[in-house]
Parts: structure tokens; C-alpha cells; sequence
């Protein structure tokens, strides 16, 4: 036994050197794999909230409207031209002729209708199959979606909304075959069909997903003859296999790797500031049940404490001492390496109604102890701080962050324990309002304001179960501004609502805003065509190897 | 002088109560020479350099552990942190941080502060949780060889249901179910070694049962209870104490797995598998020390642990050996 | 013979039933509200209400667990609570990646340590000996994710001879009969995708594998050097049998026995360690599932896994007592 066995091992050794060189030659098709830092939920569109499954959909679906590359404008997509009546409370959409989808069926009215339907109609028969989570966020402004000819469609809002053009890019209402969702009921977040330009192949759970080319895409068909998405979820085995070349691509390189990246020729790091902002969240303490289920707090619906209520929180001085007491440029220099900006406000300095009149708040520990003494903690307190265990586009490393902000907290008096669990059970609970403290943050999904104050910072939001607004933030004047400025189309109206609205927020602080963070992919040197989009979807439709 | 007296007696008591136990007595009788039991013990220990080897490098650790703040050049955690410091080499590098002579880590902490201070927690672990599957197994075992039967049978068939799922995966459970922390995962640690202690433990009371002057101690009517504490239960201790070293091994590395995966300590803590853990990534940037030398740590731990075991066992009882 | 191995079989049973009753309870003590996570966060009770009733949440344990387990016995384990699949498809997909690699793993323990331990048994205290040794000793010290970080490294980015994750190129095509990738090859005569397969495979069964290889070699060595002692090896010798001879005819075969007990114990270590290595590798198989499950509370994952791999191990026990019969005689009933 033992005499075969080494020379059979050096044998195959050889064997694989040399056919490695001919399988080079041999592939002619041109397949891109690309390193994902996890896998997909589900591949319906319209039921994921999680940027990995988005990911891989991006390529497979299409909405009405899509985004300009590398921008957050909106173009044509499925719709060729659109109306907004003067009442802002009709959309009229033209649709596309002589588009299909991956399975040969058409597309038209009923597939938009379709589309819409299961997710707002709770008596439409495929409602049952989803959370359609995205909807109660962005869409609850949208009343029906009418059929009006067989290419044409009507949306009628409850409300104006300055926004509903840009949302209608999204994932959330992309476009499903119909006959598809029939075929296959509750199994069809494992078979999507769309009309974007790749056509789904095969999902092998936590290992990859195939997509190949959609010869019969309304556009030009795109370049590549396979898409393939790899999950490597360990980012040093992503790193390892882009630098040997087993993938093409990858997400979510870590910062501290940048300086190797850079200097290898064999790869590209595209970089673009982020459309996110991550931030340390403060229960200030009082939520509410959203019964009706309308995404308002009606005034049956009153302020009860969250399940995380912790007293010292529920003072601003307290709030504002931790604000002091976390060098928050530091943790950017060090932690991000110098791939974000230092945040001082909800959103990126780029979107429309920042306010950069807003002082931050400097490092400063004996500030912060002052703080706390006059808040009647002048030995600081105990508390717990929920922290995810995944990577974030606005933090790669969210454990060591919490590590760095415990350390911080420390040297004030306040005695943080971290609290880690899943991902998915994470956003559960902090929308629950369990946690006193959390990290947590956003990305923004359509380029719009409203999309990150309204969301996050609106006391409407402060739904216990939904919330998106995690630090229970409660000040009505900031909801009405928020309100208003979302049915109005003037923008420098909406500019001033929105910059009112950040001063009073800096003056309660509910959150410690830390950071912006720039959104990083890699390549190997000889991919071409791929453009960031502040939204960090991902599109590879106009991707080619050199 | 008068130091060494006091030592003398103090050894003198230990050996009139250890003449208590019988079997104590019969091996001294027997052997015929004019050493006590206990020196000719040592004697043969020394003899096994493996065996001296791993009782130093445990009683390095011990000692880095007790005067850990005298050892260690700087804080484990030092508090606001000095993130400037973060992911710079050792004593090999020109451009190492000073007064760190293995590097920090990401979050600025020198590297061998924080393994100094590690060897608390990993040895404290590793007694704790073999503490308990000790306590456990012992009792089982004992219950399960000593009254035999239908008591053996149950008991058996129940440690093999707990043996049935792998150690790590099962600790997982628990953890999951009692949530997570260092003193839960010792915990978890322990009831998941006590099986293989049960097992232990009923053999060696097996073997025992079986010996003439058992049988003798009955007939003239002793009590189980008092046959088992002072007959049964001292001469078994030798395979508890062989298996207990090697075990505390096992679970020192399975502490670091636990920690490895995020379940057991729970940060700022200093453990080396979780130090693993946190630095892993930046192996691959350059930053390799954060990593690796956890990692040689718990080599060392576990390595002495199982030299020592093995020692103890060619000393002990030879008969162990599988 | 079939008696006693109907015997056994029979007394797995109990054991089996025992493994999931522990598993379910445990589960059911975790904290996390098992309605409330399959619903999401825009549930409200009366859709939560919906759920219990449906599932027979509120029902006593012990009426649960009947539910389960005639569901068990008609092969349906229920359904994963994140992402809704079947949780027997969920297990089959990623079982045989389990597999093979841990097999991959055995068999490189075996061969490498059985013939260390055989080598060194033969020249007992030479230099080779304290070697081999020394090495199987810091073999059982260390820790499966360090020496599969390490072993990526070296191999994978320093010398770039071995791939450092995943199961195969993604490029080669390949067929999926049985899912051991290896076999699969084989039998479609897959050139490119065996020896892609092949390099996959070797860091993390090494990694996985070197443990198991440690305390096999330590106990080959053990149990050689005693059969080389007894009396019927003098008489080989005696006959003017090579020494060679001696050895591989007449010692190996005696000295099997507490090799294959090790062997058998071994394989619950392989499924633990298979956990770890698995995170470090990206190797899609059952015990990343499973950490993942745990994590995650997604109950019918855990209780179906757990359930999984008890009953592996559990037969893996029952082969190793059968062969054990088999190789010593003198053991034949209980």
C-alpha cells in the first residue's frame, strides 16, 4: 500500500499542473465568478430586505425604472415613459412591447399588476408566500396598481410622494413572471424568472449560485456567458482566491488588506463614498404598537416603554456624555483604515438637505464624565450594547467596533457588555426594541432623503416590531417635517425641512453617528465594465474580460 | 531548622492517613522495599523526561497565570484604547511597536499582555469544566459499577446517549440553549466530558469490586456507603487523575473552539481561542503574529497537559494504556 | 453472528429515541419564540396565534414531540424556519460534502499514522521513533482551525500549489450523480473535475485528519510494540522469517484490534472537528449547517442535524464492534 501511494500522489499532482494549463485554453466561455461574503435568503425580490440576496437578483430581475449607471437618477427600464399627474396622486406607466421573461411567457400589465398585487392585497392568493417586508417601508403610500391597457399602468397613491419615481427601482417591485409564481407557490423563492439580462441556473446552497446569459434580453445580450456567485464567507479565503485568480471578484474586502490590494497588479479596488451611514443607536425609551398596521402613529396608539427601557438613557445629558466619550476619528482612522468619513449627521454629506452647520460633537472623556455627574451618574453605570456578528457596508468589522466602544465607555464609568447573536434574529429584536444600545446602520435605496430620515430617524418608525427608527427617537416636530417635506416636490423646501430636522436631532442625540463608509469591491486586473452604484447593487451587464 | 521539621511532620501526617486506605497499605507491603509508595512514585516520574517536560511547561503557565500582572509588559485592556497602536509587529520588525514584543493586535493590544493573561482563563477553564465531568462522572460511574445491573444499565445507556452526539457539537447546544460566556461554556465543557469520566470510573470500580478483600470488608458487614468512600473510591483515583490531566487537554482546546466560534469567552476577554478568532483575518494582510501566537499558547497548554497525563499514566497504571 | 448484531441494532433504538428527545428539549428551553421568527416582524398575533395552532406549538412538549417523530418515521423533518426549504433538502445537499471529507480525512489518518506508528514501533527508541512521536504529540495538541489557517497559508498563498476553499473550480463542468464529488468524477470520467476535486480536498481533510492521525500512530505503535513482545513473534523469528515479514504478515494483524476501537472513537472527533474546519475551508457541508442552525434557533434544522448525525455515529460504533469481532475472535458475544 504505502509503496503506491506516494507516487500515485505525485503522479496526480503532475496530471492536475498540466491540465490545469489546457483547461486555461480550452474555456472559452467567458464565465465571472465573483466572491460573495455570504448566501442568498431567498431569491424572490420582493421578500429579501438583505443586501446578499439582492445581490444575485439584481442580474436575474428588472423593475420599471432602473437606476443610471453609477448614479441614483432613474432611466426607462421596463416602462418607456411615464406621467405624474398634477394631484401627484396618479402614476401612469407605459410599458416595454415585446419583452419576455426567462420562461417565454410575456411581459405586460398583469405581470406588473402581478407583481404589486401580492404584496399589498392580503387577499390575493400568493400574499401568503412572503413577508414583503419592504413594502410597510417605502410603498404603504401606494393604494392599487390598475391594469389600464394591456401595455399600461396605473398607480394611485394615498399620498403625494416626492420619492415613488426613484422607489420604483428597486428590488422590492421588480418584475415576476406570473406564470412562474404559479407554477412552482411557495417554492418560488428557489426558481426566479425575470427579464433581466442572466437567467437563473442553479442554487447550491451555501456554495454558489449559476446564472448564464439571457439570449433573448430586450437589450443587447451582455457580454458574459456565465455569472457565478461564490459564497466565501471568510474574508482572507475571499482575499486569497481573488489573488489566485479561482475568482474574479469579490465584496467586502477588509480595510487592513487595502495596502496589499493596491500594490497587487493583478488586481483593482474600485472605491466609491458610500451611500450609508453606521451609527450607535440609544433606546431613548418609548415605542408603539403600530395595530392598524399604517406605518403612523395614530393617536390610539400611544407611548409605551420598549423592552430595552433603561433609565439613564432616556436623558440627553446622559446621551451626549457618550457622544463625548467616543473618539469616533480615531475608530475611523483605525478600525476603518481610512475607508470612511467621520459622520455627523444621518446620511452622506452628498444627498440633498444635508446640513453641515452641524458641529459635532469632539472627543472629550472629561466632558463626558462632567456629563454624567450632572446627569446623577458620577460613578457611570452597567449596560448591555447589541452588536451583529456579519460585515456591513457601513462596518466591516462591527464586533471589533463594539470592542473599541466598550473600551471607550470604560474609561468614563460605563461598563458595556456586548451582546452578539444572528444576523437575521439581530434585526428582530432590535426592531423589537430589546436592546438599550445597538449598532446598526443603513444604506440607502433609491438616492432619496426621505429613504434615510424618514425611515430611521421618524418617530413613526418607532413601531415596536418594525421599527426602523432603533434608538425609539420621539420628537414629533422632526415626523412633521419629515412628512411634509415627503409630499412636496420643491427641493429647496425639502432641503430646509430636512436641515431643520438634523439640528434638533444633533440636539437630542439619539444616536453616536460614526461613520460613512466607502463601498469597496476588488477585481482581477483584467475585468472591465463594472460600475459602483451608491445603492451597492450590483450590476454586471456591461462587464467583459479584457 | 526548624522549617524542615515542620515539613518532615507535615509529610509523616500524610502518610498515617494514607496508610488508612488498604490497598495504600497492601502495595507498600508488597513491595518489599523500604521506600514509600509515594517516593518510588516520584522517582519514576522524574525518571520520564516527557513527563517532566509537560509538568514544567504547566507550571510555567500556572506560574503565568498567579503573577501575571508582575510578567505582563502592559495592560490586556487598556482602557480608552490606544487604537494608533493597531496591528504592529514585535521584536522582529525595526519598525515593531515598542515595549510590545509580540505585536498588537487590531484593536492596539500588545499581543503577549494579553497571552500572559489568557493563562487564567484557559487553565481555569480547563479545571473548572474537568471539575465538573469529574463531580458527574465519578458519581455515575460509581453508582453504575458499584451496585451493577439494572442501576448499570440505565445509567450506561444514558451516557451513551450523551456520548452519542460529537463533544463540540453537543457544547454547542448547550451553549446555544444556556447562552453564551466563558462560565457557560465551562459548564457545557463538563457535562460533555462526563460520559467518558463515567466510563472511566465504572471500570476502574469494576476491577475493584472484584478484589478479595472487598469481599472480605462485606462479609464482616460493612456498609456500601462506607465501603465505597473508603475503600472503593481512593484506589480508583489513579485512572480519575491520568484521565482528568488528559482531559483538561481536551478541553482547554475545545474551550478555544467555543471561543473560536464566537460561544464562549465573550469580549474584552483575553482568551487565546478567541484572540485566534478576532485576528485570523488579518493573517492574510500581513499582520500574521496576532494569530499565530494564541494559537502557539494553546500548543503549549495542551501539549504539557498531555505529556504530563501520559506521564502520570506509565507511573500510575500502565494498564491504561489504549 | 446475525443475532448479535440484530442485538445491537435493536439497542440502538433507545439510544437513538434518547439523542432526539435530549435534542428536542433543548431546543424548546432556548430562548427565541419559534412563531415570531418564521413570521418576521410585521406579524401580528393572530397571524402568531395561526402559526402556534398550526405547528401544535402550545401544545405539552411530549405531544410535540409525538408530532415530530411521526414525521420523522415518514421521512419528513419539517421545514427550516429561515429560508423555508425542506430541512431533509437541506441536510441531503450538504451530506455527502460531510461525508467525503470526513472520509477523506480517515483515510489519510489511517494510512499516515498507521504506517508511522508501524515504523516506529519497528525501531522502538531510535531517532525516528522520538520523531514520529514527537510529532503525533503536538499532532493531538493542536488546534484544528489554527493548523487549517496555517496550512491555507503556506500551501495556498505562499507556494500557491493548493486551492484554499470550496469543493471545485467552478469553471469545470460537473455532474452530480451521487454528490461525492470524487466518486462523481469517476464514474462520468471527468478528468479535469476528479483532479480539481482532488486538490480541493487535501488541505482540509490534512487539517481535519491530523488529530485522528496522531492518536492512530501513537496507538499502532502501542499496540505493535506489545504483539512484537509475546512469544509467537519469537517464534516467527525463530523460523527464519525476514523481519519484514515478521512485521507486516504477523504483528499488523494483531496489533489491529485497539487500533480499530481508536478508529471508531475517532469518528466522533472527525464530526466535531469537521465543524471547525469547515468554517475555515468554506466547505458547504453539515456541521457549518448546523452551527449556523444553532445560531439562528431555527429549531427543525437543529433537531433534523443532531438527529443526523447521532444516527451516523451511532452506526459508525456498530461497524467498529462488528469488525471488532471479526479481527479478534475471542470477542464474540456480549
Amino acid at each position: 500500500m504505502k509503496k503506491i501511494f506516494l507516487p500515485l500522489l505525485c503522479l496526480l499532482l503532475i496530471i492536475s499542473q498540466m491540465t490545469g494549463c489546457v483547461e486555461e485554453e480550452k474555456v472559452k466561455e467567458k464565465i465571472l465568478i465573483f466572491g460573495m461574503s455570504g448566501d442568498a435568503d431567498k431569491l424572490d425580490p420582493a421578500d429579501v430586505t438583505d443586501g446578499e440576496s439582492i445581490s444575485r437578483m439584481d442580474s436575474i430581475f428588472e423593475s420599471l425604472v432602473e437606476y443610471t449607471s453609477g448614479g441614483t437618477d432613474i432611466q426607462p427600464a421596463l416602462a418607456t415613459s411615464w406621467n405624474v399627474s398634477s394631484d401627484g396622486l396618479n402614476i401612469t406607466l407605459n410599458l416595454r412591447e415585446n419583452v419576455k421573461f426567462h420562461d417565454g411567457t410575456d411581459f405586460n400589465a398583469d405581470a406588473v399588476v402581478f407583481s404589486f398585487e401580492r404584496q399589498y392585497n392580503t387577499s390575493h392568493p400568493y400574499h401568503e408566500y412572503g413577508e414583503w417586508a419592504y413594502w410597510g417601508y417605502m410603498f404603504s403610500d401606494i393604494e392599487s396598481v390598475e391594469k389600464s391597457k394591456e401595455y399600461q399602468v396605473i398607480i394611485h397613491l394615498k399620498n403625494p410622494n416626492a420619492a415613488m419615481m426613484t422607489s420604483l427601482a428597486m428590488f422590492t417591485v421588480a418584475i415576476v413572471s406570473p406564470t412562474n409564481a404559479e407554477k412552482w407557490g411557495e417554492d418560488v423563492f428557489k426558481h426566479p424568472v425575470g427579464t433581466g439580462p442572466f437567467e437563473f441556473v442553479e442554487w447550491v446552497k451555501d456554495d454558489h449560485i449559476t446564472l448564464k446569459k439571457n439570449d433573448n434580453y430586450w437589450r443587447d445580450p451582455p457580454k458574459l456567458d456565465k455569472l457565478i456567485f461564490r459564497v466565501i464567507e471568510d474574508p482572507s479565503s475571499r482575499l486569497l482566491a481573488v489573488q489566485a485568480g479561482e475568482i474574479h471578484g469579490m465584496e467586502y474586502p477588509d480595510p487592513a488588506s487595502f495596502d496589499i490590494i493596491k500594490a497587487d497588479n493583478d488586481l483593482q479596488l474600485l472605491s466609491q463614498a458610500g451611500m450609508n451611514v453606521g451609527y450607535l443607536a440609544m433606546n431613548t425609551g418609548y415605542g408603539y404598537y403600530d395595530d392598524n398596521e399604517n406605518g403612523v402613529r395614530d393617536d390610539d396608539e400611544p407611548w409605551v416603554k420598549t423592552p430595552g427601557y433603561f433609565e439613564p438613557l432616556t436623558n440627553v445629558s446622559v446621551r451626549k456624555a457618550i457622544n463625548y466619550a467616543i473618539n469616533k476619528t480615531s475608530i475611523v482612522e483605525n478600525l476603518y483604515k481610512g475607508t470612511a468619513i467621520v459622520a455627523k449627521n444621518g446620511m452622506p454629506p452628498f444627498m440633498l438637505g444635508y446640513n453641515d452647520d452641524v458641529e459635532d460633537f469632539e472627543y472629550d472623556p472629561e466632558k463626558a464624565i462632567e456629563l454624567l455627574e450632572e446627569a446623577g451618574y458620577p460613578n457611570g453605570f452597567n449596560t448591555t450594547l447589541w452588536v451583529m456578528p456579519v460585515s456591513r457596508p457601513y462596518m466591516f468589522d462591527p464586533p471589533k467596533i463594539a470592542e473599541a466602544i466598550q473600551s471607550y465607555l470604560a474609561d468614563v464609568g460605563i461598563n458595556v457588555e456586548l451582546y452578539q447573536i444572528d444576523w437575521s434574529t439581530y434585526l428582530e429584536e432590535t426592531e423589537n426594541g430589546e436592546h438599550p444600545m445597538c449598532l446598526l446602520g443603513w444604506t440607502g435605496d433609491n438616492g432619496d432623503p426621505d429613504n434615510f430620515m424618514n425611515v430611521l430617524y421618524g418617530p413613526n418608525s418607532a413601531s415596536i416590531g418594525t421599527a426602523g427608527n432603533v434608538a425609539f427617537y420621539n420628537r414629533s416636530e422632526v415626523q412633521d417635517k419629515f412628512t411634509q417635506a415627503l409630499k412636496i416636490y420643491d427641493t429647496d423646501e425639502r432641503s430646509r425641512l430636512y436641515e431643520e430636522a438634523q439640528v434638533l436631532i444633533h440636539q437630542d442625540a439619539p444616536f453616536v453617528y460614526l461613520a460613512h463608509a466607502t463601498q469597496n469591491i476588488v477585481f482581477r486586473s483584467n475585468v472591465k465594465g463594472y460600475t459602483l452604484n451608491p445603492t451597492e447593487r450590483k450590476f454586471f451587464y456591461e462587464v467583459d474580460f479584457e | 531548622m526548624n522549617r524542615w521539621i515542620w515539613v518532615k511532620k507535615t509529610f509523616k501526617k500524610i502518610h498515617i492517613y494514607l496508610k488508612k486506605f488498604s490497598l495504600y497499605r497492601i502495595k507498600h507491603v508488597d513491595s518489599g522495599s523500604r521506600e514509600t509508595k509515594t517516593h518510588e512514585l516520584v522517582r519514576r516520574f522524574l525518571y520520564n523526561k516527557s513527563a517532566v517536560f509537560g509538568l514544567a511547561l504547566i507550571l510555567i503557565l500556572v506560574f503565568m497565570a498567579i503573577f501575571a500582572d508582575f510578567i505582563a509588559p502592559n495592560e490586556p485592556n487598556p482602557s480608552p484604547p490606544e487604537l494608533e497602536n493597531s496591528l504592529q509587529p514585535g521584536f522582529w520588525d525595526e519598525n515593531g511597536a515598542e515595549g510590545k514584543p509580540l505585536g498588537t493586535d487590531m484593536l492596539g493590544r500588545c499581543v503577549l499582555s494579553r497571552i500572559v493573561y489568557g493563562a487564567r482563563i484557559s487553565l481555569s477553564v480547563g479545571f473548572v469544566a474537568v471539575g465538573i465531568a469529574t463531580a458527574l462522572g465519578v458519581t455515575i460511574g460509581v453508582l453504575a459499577g458499584y451496585f451493577g445491573r439494572w442501576v448499570d444499565s440505565i445509567l450506561m445507556r444514558g451516557v451513551d446517549i450523551i456520548f452519542s452526539f460529537p463533544a463540540l457539537l453537543l457544547a454547542i447546544v448547550i451553549v446555544a440553549t444556556i447562552g453564551q460566556g466563558l462560565d457557560k461554556a465551562m459548564i457545557a465543557i463538563g457535562i460533555v466530558y462526563s460520559p467518558q469520566m463515567a466510563r472511566i470510573m465504572r471500570g476502574s470500580v469494576l476491577y475493584i469490586k472484584e478484589m478479595e478483600y472487598i469481599e472480605a470488608q462485606k462479609a464482616i458487614g460493612s456498609s456500601n456507603t462506607r465501603i465505597i468512600f473508603r475503600h472503593v473510591l481512593p484506589n480508583s483515583l489513579s485512572p480519575v487523575i491520568v484521565y482528568g490531566t488528559l482531559l483538561m487537554a481536551s478541553a482547554i482546546l475545545d474551550a478555544a473552539a467555543l471561543g473560536f466560534l464566537g460561544l464562549g469567552a465573550q469580549p474584552p476577554t483575553p482568551e487565546w481561542g478567541a484572540m485566534l478568532s478576532e485576528s485570523r483575518f488579518y493573517i492574510v494582510s500581513g499582520a500574521w503574529w496576532a494569530a499565530t501566537f494564541p494559537g502557539i499558547a494553546i500548543i503549549f497548554a495542551v501539549l504539557g497537559l498531555n505529556l504530563l497525563g501520559d506521564g502520570l499514566r506509565d507511573i500510575l497504571d500502565p494498564r491504561l494504556k489504549t | 453472528m446475525i443475532l448479535y448484531i440484530t442485538k445491537r441494532l435493536l439497542q440502538l433504538i433507545p439510544v437513538i429515541l434518547g439523542v432526539t428527545i435530549i435534542a428536542f428539549s433543548l431546543i424548546q428551553i432556548a430562548p427565541g419564540d419559534p412563531a415570531r421568527t418564521m413570521l418576521g416582524q410585521h406579524a401580528t398575533q393572530k397571524e402568531i396565534n395561526e402559526i402556534r395552532d398550526r405547528y401544535g406549538l402550545d401544545e405539552p412538549i411530549i405531544v410535540q414531540y409525538g408530532i415530530w417523530l411521526s414525521g420523522v418515521i415518514r421521512g419528513d423533518l419539517g421545514r427550516s424556519i429561515i429560508t423555508n426549504d425542506l430541512v431533509v433538502n437541506e441536510i441531503s445537499s450538504r451530506f455527502p460534502n460531510t461525508i467525503e471529507l470526513t472520509i477523506a480525512a480517515m483515510i489519510f489518518a489511517i494510512l499516515i499514522g498507521g504506517v508511522a506508528g508501524i515504523i516506529s514501533a519497528s525501531k522502538q527508541y531510535s531517532i525516528t521513533d522520538y520523531t514520529v512521536m514527537g510529532v503525533a504529540l503536538f499532532g493531538i495538541s493542536m488546534p484544528v482551525f489554527w493548523l487549517g489557517i496555517i496550512l491555507m497559508m503556506v500551501f495556498g498563498v505562499i507556494l500557491g500549489w493548493l486551492p484554499i476553499g470550496g469543493r471545485i473550480d467552478l469553471f469545470i463542468p460537473y455532474q452530480r450523480i451521487t454528490g461525492f464529488m470524487v466518486l462523481d468524477s469517476i464514474i462520468t470520467f471527468n478528468l479535469p473535475a476528479l483532479v480539481s476535486s482532488i486538490k480541493h480536498l487535501i488541505l482540509p481533510a490534512v487539517a481535519l485528519g491530523t488529530i485522528p492521525m496522531a492518536m492512530i500512530a501513537r496507538v499502532t505503535r502501542s499496540s505493535m510494540l506489545e504483539v512484537l513482545r509475546q512469544d509467537f513473534i519469537r517464534t516467527e523469528r525463530a523460523k527464519g522469517l525476514s523481519e519484514r515479514a515478521v512485521i507486516y504478515k504477523h504483528a499488523v494483524r494483531n496489533a489491529m484490534v485497539p487500533v480499530v476501537t481508536v478508529i471508531g472513537l475517532n469518528f466522533g472527533l472527525l464530526l466535531a472537528g469537521a465543524i471547525l474546519t469547515e468554517t475555515v475551508f468554506s466547505w458547504p457541508g453539515l456541521g457549518r449547517l448546523v452551527v449556523e442552525a444553532v445560531y439562528e434557533r431555527d429549531y427543525p434544522l437543529v433537531v433534523g442535524c443532531i438527529l443526523i448525525f447521532a444516527i451516523i455515529f451511532v452506526i459508525v460504533n456498530l461497524i467498529t464492534d462488528i469488525l471488532y469481532t471479526y479481527i479478534d475472535p475471542r470477542i464474540k458475544y456480549e
